[in-house]
């Protein structure tokens, strides 16, 4: 008999690849059923009005057309979108405007009708009467005085405020050397994934029973909200995620349209799918970042940085989403990143513009505290003029503080960012190249070395961490089923993470058997126990430590009958080959299958033991895992043009224990490529009255392969002691080490100019000004 | 993205689009590669009520030698002629611009009379179209015409084709050898078009003065040009680096230069001088190799 390999740390492709790759995923979109409507939505075209009167006859009228319906109709029918994160003011969110539009894009109507073109006929005959009205979408100008007010009801725009203070603070700034400041923008961002969303409801009259198929990284959470809008029971709810096609956080959400869907389909008796246009997916799919943030920086003359003092402008957007407000207090207590600040405070101030709501997006809070970290060690350097290596290693949290507990309350699990630092210089070859760098120079050449030390915070977490009715633990259910297959069953709901193959590599490693023995199966709330589901980077951290634990207990329960059979202790058995053997000796085995058979009850050896071999567990994490990395670019600008070449991008990563490489590279590039497009190319433009001026893939910038560099990815191993696997997370890390890196390396070419900083994205043109207020000056 | 109501007809030839062309009027918009005119009509900005195929007309998809001319049916893709080994031999310039023009899928789809026709200002071809002096043949019932590039494009999106005529071929003289071309692109960061497009085409007498000099701008303005002040600026001169930056500093004069957030009306303008001195460079240093 052939050998079974160990799966975990080996270089495996990805299970999912196959069907997504040859076009047999099945996405919402695929999910065909008989006599389904098609929804059509009618948005807001401007982003501020008040509604007069909205005319429906001539569409209700038009053929094929079912059902129109407006947030009139709605009244007092069905809930709001919730927000549930806690902040001052929640407004009410409703799925269709009720008296006032606040934003471009949002749902004023929606059409029902036989097929998706009678649909739009007829929402193109819908006429409504807008009044409109002044609209703000910069948040300063927004708390203004006299700033156009979205919500009358709170008197202001003002949604909340989070207060950190800390007369430490304010003592390191009166005793600094220096104190610098600076102002710096995270820019509004869209997630963009190449599915956009889609829903498909199903109302089963007979039963009083709903199915809603939605692209989402959280059917359960998900499944939870829609039965409270709607007034249903949860067991008689039931979400599919089918293959979902990216989410970035974006579907880390509940949105109108899904409560929506799934009402027209209970009204009436029919199935009702809507999918997403992808004008909608960039106008009302939440958008990310869009934070403001003002700093105060003390420190020693030799670099040493004393404490960070922090004012943020955080844009909310019109309404609040399931947890707008939450995200930014991510960007506050992980902005002084790794390095032993001894104080920090910050004031964050939320606020309501006509613009989309904003949430999490890849990364969620943290590429913006990255950002401020690193950008503040390249300040203090190029302040103190000195080398912004000597800055980041005078400040780290050095190895041996660990785990550490920051100024911020967090506490790192483990860490060694020096040998992060230490690997990625070697593979530039730090000292030599910034020998050519000056060299370059002399020839009129602008090279640019960018460093970025970043840490971040995933394995979220521990519930208390995380908003009421989004918990941070996560289920697992592990059954080996009669045949000795086993069938993982993950509350976590992966989108293109690929937890179909890491989960399958660890449990066939636990039981001995191949990779294609195991299943794993997530997505469906009427299969899968209740989860929680796919978001900062907890997947496998969360997620696979309650897989091992249901393992464990399986594990457990197959040695203990394997005992009886083989007469051996349980503690002396392993699972090998297929087989029950003696650790001691492998040749002294029982088939796994013949424990199996018995397990099942048909020879049960102990009497009283249940049959059956099936374990959930739920696994509360009782810390965070801190990923943490150093990333370094190299990067040429053209004086004339501003245009950026990339010489070099060295990535090194340390994501703990490693279960799947390709996956992890995998993950890296596709998070690089989305760092460094926040840092060069996307921006979600609203102009000063709200006009959404990204309204279009024409326009906004998403990154393609020509505009991204070679990656050269390396990694350090830190496991993180908080899980069996001692693993961190790593679907966040290149997003968030990225962006700052790639804006050091462009400020770092333009440092002969005397420019110390220029807000993102740095689009060729601003760098071309550089270079022409520089000749000028 | 749903389109509204419309008929499709597949023309078999030449005389049968012509026909319905004059059966529908102003209710009909010819159909090539679509990739201009089907996302207006999904975003309702077009909504003709018949659509006639033209790309199923073989002699429409032809690239041919004759007379001395290279032509090129109006329904040949992007890829075709990008691929084409008589353009690529003959017509150098041509293909390396046709192989710039969007991504793969775009390539496969569009095509070349599509192009020119729809005269977005940011394309890639109409800058060639006029460095190559190119002529554009329309038909109508009843006759054909021929139009030079310089005459054909008239202003943002519109050109000098008429209700009722159908774009058949364009027609170049080849690049003669020892000429020298280039064709250098700023591609837009989101849509992939050219935010500025540059095709130069040089050739050097023996004490390597410029004996033929024709530059093509796209991108900068409303429609694309012939930058005429650089090329008399250059006329005889020596082709030496610091005379021909000093004539590409006129490339945007007296252009009404667009802009976007992406590229102000004033960085394109610089764009297209810095990309124009560059296309010049490349292509003398094409023409003296
Ligand atoms: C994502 C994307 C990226 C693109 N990037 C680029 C780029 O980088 N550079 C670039 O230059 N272009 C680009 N394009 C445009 C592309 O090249 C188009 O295909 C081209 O502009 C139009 O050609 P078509 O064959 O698709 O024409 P269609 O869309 O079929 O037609 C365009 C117009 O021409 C008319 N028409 C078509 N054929 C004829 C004819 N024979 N006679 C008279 N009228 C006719 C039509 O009625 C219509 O008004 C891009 C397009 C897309 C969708």
């Amino acid at each position: 008999m052939a050998v079974i390999p160990k799966f975990v740390g080996a270089r495996i492709k990805r299970r999912e690849d196959p069907r997504l790759i040859s076009g047999t995923a099945t996405y919402v979109d695929d999910v065909r059923l008989p006599d389904t409507l098609t929804a059509v939505v009618l948005r807001s075209p401007h982003p501020h009005a008040r509604i007069n009167s909205i005319d429906v006859a001539a569409a209700r009228s038009a053929p094929g057309v079912v059902a129109v319906l407006t947030g009139e109709d709605l009244k007092g029918k069905v809930g709001g979108i919730p927000c549930v994160a806690p902040a001052e003011h929640i407004p009410f969110h409703p799925l269709l405007a009720q008296g006032k539009v606040r934003f471009v894009g949002e749902s004023v109507a929606v059409v029902v009708a036989s097929d998706a073109y009678l649909a739009q006929d007829a929402a193109d005959l819908i006429d409504v009467d807008y009044d409109p009205l002044d609209a703000v979408s910069d948040p300063e100008k927004a708390l203004a005085d006299g700033a156009p007010i979205l919500h009358e009801e709170f008197g202001a725009n003002l949604a909340t405020r989070a207060l950190i203070p800390n007369p430490a603070v304010d003592e390191a700034i009166a005793k600094a050397d220096r104190v610098i400041k600076f102002r710096i923008v995270n820019q509004r961002l869209a997630p963009v994934p190449m599915e956009t969303r889609g829903v498909l409801a199903q109302w089963h009259q007979a039963s009083g029973q709903l199915t809603l198929w939605t692209s989402t990284q959280i059917p359960h959470l998900l499944r939870s909200a829609l039965a409270a809008v709607l007034s249903l029971p949860e067991n008689r709810v039931r979400v599919i995620a089918p293959e979902v096609g990216g989410g970035f956080g974006a579907k880390l959400n509940f949105y109108r349209e899904e409560a929506l869907v799934a009402y027209l389909s209970r009204m009436l008796g029919r199935p009702v799918k809507w999918i997403e246009r992808r004008r909608e997916n960039l106008a009302t799919t939440t958008h990310g970042r869009d934070q403001i943030t003002y700093l105060e920086v003390p420190v020693k003359n030799d670099g040493t940085v004393l404490a960070l003092k922090a004012k943020f402008i955080c844009d909310m957007g019109a309404y609040l989403q399931l947890l707008t407000p939450a995200i930014p207090g991510f960007s506050g207590l992980m902005m002084t990143g790794c390095y032993k600040i001894p104080a920090m405070s910050f004031e964050q101030v939320m606020v309501f513009t006509n613009k989309m709501a904003t949430d999490a997006y890849r990364g969620a809070g943290r590429p913006e505290a990255a950002y401020i970290a690193e950008r503040t060690m390249d300040m203090v350097a190029a302040e103190l003029g000195l080398d912004p290596v000597e800055v980041r290693r005078r400040n780290f949290i050095p190895k041996e503080a660990f785990p550490y507990a920051t100024c911020a309350g967090l506490v790192y699990d483990s860490g060694d960012y020096n040998a992060a630092l230490n690997k990625a210089l070697e593979i530039v070859d730090y000292p030599k190249m910034r020998a050519e760098q000056a060299e370059a120079l002399k020839h009129g050449r602008y090279i640019g070395i960018g460093i970025a030390s970043y840490v971040e915070i995933c394995g979220i977490g521990p519930s208390a961490m995380l908003p009421p009715k989004v918990p941070g633990w996560e289920s697992a259910t592990v059954r080996m089923e009669p045949d000795s297959r086993i069938t993982v069953l993950t509350g976590i709901s992966p989108h293109g993470q690929g937890q179909e193959t890491t989960f399958a590599q660890m449990a066939a490693d636990a039981f001995g058997v191949d990779i294609d023995d195991v299943a794993v199966v997530h997505g469906d709330t009427a299969i899968v126990q209740y989860g929680v589901g796919t978001f900062g980077s907890r997947g496998l951290s969360v997620g696979g430590t309650a897989v091992m634990m249901s393992v464990g207990k399986l594990q457990e329960k197959l040695k203990k009958i394997a005992s009886t059979m083989m007469e051996a202790p349980p503690d002396q058995l392993t699972f090998t080959n297929r087989t029950v053997a003696l650790k001691s000796d492998a040749a002294k085995a029982i088939p796994l299958q013949a424990v199996v058979d018995a397990a099942y009850g048909w020879k049960m050896p102990i009497p009283g033991m249940e049959p059956g071999l099936d374990a959930t567990s739920v696994f509360e994490p009782t810390g965070c895992t801190f990923p943490f990395g150093t990333h370094i670019a190299v990067v040429e600008i053209d004086p004339d043009t501003g245009v950026v070449t990339f010489l070099r991008y060295v990535a090194v990563d340390d994501c703990g224990n490693i279960i799947s490489p390709l996956l992890v590279a995998g993950q890296v590039h596709g998070g690089i490529a989305q760092g460094i497009a926040q840092a060069l190319y996307e921006e979600v433009v609203y102009d000063e009255n709200g006009q959404l001026v990204t309204a279009t893939l024409m326009d906004y910038a998403a990154p393609r392969a020509r505009m991204l560099p070679h990656y050269e990815l390396a990694h350090t191993v830190t496991p993180s002691p908080l899980n069996p696997m001692g693993v961190k997370g790593v679907g966040e890390a290149g997003t968030i080490g990225s962006t700052p890196c790639m804006v050091n390396a462009v400020l770092d070419a333009l440092k002969p100019l005397g420019v110390r900083h220029i807000d993102m994205p740095l689009r060729p043109e601003k760098l071309w000004r550089a270079f022409k207020d520089a000749k000028k000056a | 993205m749903f389109p509204s109501q419309f008929e499709y007809h597949r023309a078999a030839s030449i005389k049968d689009a012509l026909d319905l062309l004059k059966q529908f009027g102003d209710d009909a918009k010819l159909l090539s590669g679509g990739h201009s005119l089907i996302p207006m009509m999904k975003l309702r900005l077009a909504q003709p009520a018949h659509l006639i195929d033209v790309t199923k007309i073989a002699e429409l998809r032809a690239i041919s030698e004759s007379h001395g001319k290279i032509v090129i049916g109006a329904a040949a893709t992007h890829d075709t002629v990008a691929n084409s080994d008589l353009v690529r031999a003959k017509l150098g310039l041509l293909a390396e611009a046709a192989a710039a023009i969007g991504d793969v899928q775009v390539r496969n789809r569009g095509t070349i009379g599509g192009s020119l026709t729809h005269a977005d200002p940011a394309a890639d071809y109409p800058a060639t179209a006029l460095a190559l002096e190119a002529e554009i043949k329309l038909d109508r019932d009843g006759g054909s015409r021929a139009v030079k590039a310089a005459d054909f494009f008239l202003d943002l999106m519109t050109t000098a084709i008429q209700p009722g005529e159908l774009l058949t071929q364009v027609a170049f003289a080849p690049i003669p050898s020892g000429t020298g071309y280039a064709y250098l692109k700023y591609p837009h960061p989101a849509s992939g078009f050219a935010i500025v497009g540059v095709a130069a085409i040089a050739a050097l007498d023996r004490s390597g003065k410029f004996a033929n000099l024709r530059v093509g701008v796209t991108g900068l303005g409303p429609k694309a040009f012939r930058a005429t002040a650089v090329e008399a600026a250059l006329a005889g001169k020596a082709a030496d680096a610091a005379t021909i930056a000093a004539a590409a500093s006129k490339t945007a004069d007296g252009v009404d230069a667009l802009g976007d957030i992406h590229a102000s009306s004033e960085y394109r303008s610089e764009l297209a001088r810095v990309y124009a001195r560059r296309a010049i460079q490349a292509a003398v240093a094409r023409a003296k190799a």
